[in-house]
């Protein structure tokens, strides 16, 4: 369970995710997750801790300079206290971490939430349970990310609604042009029916772990692609 | 009982557990991520998932038995159980709460009432079937054989 800063080569890097979840059990998962895929994990419970965490609450925070940097915050969206969105918003407002990506994990595949997720600047939004290739998934676009981050390229498409053009996360699902581990098929066969993506016929859906987080991507690509 | 007969008994119960709806891909996923460094990760999410589901439970009977009761309290603890049950797998548990949350927000205290009896069910069904697959693994362990993984397409 080791959250200390190991001592890593130079040139390669490891990612460090913040992951917020008030569920004891998501907490864990997500935590292997993360770990299985070789990033480095701090788990807290709430977003007042992860406030506490990164110093936006008017404390020291406990990140040392250079060292735990944050690379990827992932928060779950329904949590009691503050939500995952209020976390988002904090985080966007603030200048020292607005540029880390935020991913919001939720159970509920709710179109407006998704997408007043999306449009205060997360990255992505899961519907849980997440899976291991959706991390990978995350992980290579953000370590692409961190080397891109120099030439400046990345940047101005974090915002999802500034330029119109596709969000890089869906990209990096739908297309696999970018990502050779990109996971394609689980989109595919469930990209028919973006406008029937409404709650009900997901929710009470049984059984499979592949059709939660299709429709999203699916829902998000026919609203920003309209490529169905 | 030799080791490779109680691998096949393990891997025969395991794929009534799925054929039954008791649990789906996600605990499969689980067991995926179980590996040298920490073998016991499944025993030990499921382990946390008893301790919440429990506790979750005796909130949802004595938020049930108020004489005003508050559904929004109600559904809150649905929707928290329903998470921890997808997250590892417990797919009728999950199921349950999901019927549940509807009744929550109908305010039909009734079938509240007949949800929650419900959810008790699976989930003690559900504990009992995963303790015993635990049971199962130990033994082969203890004789010295490994688990046989599960694939995905049963």
């Amino acid at each position: 369970m080791a959250t200390a800063a190991a001592v890593l080569p130079s040139g390669s890097q490891e990612l460090h995710v913040l992951a917020v979840d008030d569920s004891h059990v998501d907490r864990k998962v997500i935590e292997k997750l993360l770990k299985i895929s070789s990033c480095k994990v701090t788990a807290v419970e709430s977003g007042t801790r992860a406030l506490q965490y990164l110093g936006l609450d008017g404390g020291k925070g406990s990140l040392g300079f250079n060292d735990l940097k944050v690379n990827l915050i992932m928060t779950d969206y329904s949590m009691p206290g503050m939500t995952g969105y209020e976390l988002l918003k904090k985080i966007k407002q603030s200048s020292a971490f607005r540029e880390i990506p935020v991913v919001i994990m939720s159970s509920e595949n709710i179109l407006t939430r998704i997408d007043r997720c999306l449009e205060e600047g997360a990255e992505e939004f899961l519907v849980k349970p997440v899976k291991l290739s959706d991390v990978k998934r995350l992980k290579d676009f953000i370590m692409r990310g961190e080397t891109e981050e120099n030439g400046g390229s990345r940047v101005n498409k974090r915002k999802l609604e500034d330029d119109g053009h596709p969000p890089l996360s869906s990209s990096s699902l739908s297309s696999s042009s970018s990502s050779a581990s990109a996971p394609s098929s689980p989109s595919s066969p469930l990209s028919p029916p973006p406008s029937t993506s409404t709650v009900a016929p997901f929710a009470c859906d049984l059984g499979t772990t592949e059709l939660p987080t299709s429709p999203l991507h699916s829902s998000k690509r026919s609203k920003f692609c309209n490529s169905d | 009982m030799e080791v490779g007969q109680m691998q096949r008994r393990l891997v025969d119960y395991t794929k009534s557990l799925f054929m039954e709806g008791f649990l789906d891909g996600q605990f499969l996923q689980l067991q995926q991520l179980q590996d040298e460094s920490n073998p016991d990760f499944v025993v030990e999410v499921v382990s946390l998932f008893f301790d919440d589901s429990e506790k979750l439970l005796n909130d949802l009977t004595m938020a049930l038995d108020q004489p005003n009761v508050d559904f929004k309290k109600v559904d809150a603890h649905v929707h928290q159980l329903k998470g921890s049950s997808s997250s590892i797998g417990a797919q009728r548990v999950k199921n349950a709460c999901i019927a549940f949350r509807n009744f929550c927000e109908e305010q039909n205290i009734e079938a509240c009432l007949r949800c929650l009896q419900q959810v008790k069910q699976e989930y003690y069904l559900v504990k009992n079937k995963l303790e015993t697959l635990f049971r199962l693994e130990q033994q082969i362990v203890a004789a010295g054989g490994s688990i046989p993984l599960m694939e995905m397409g049963l």
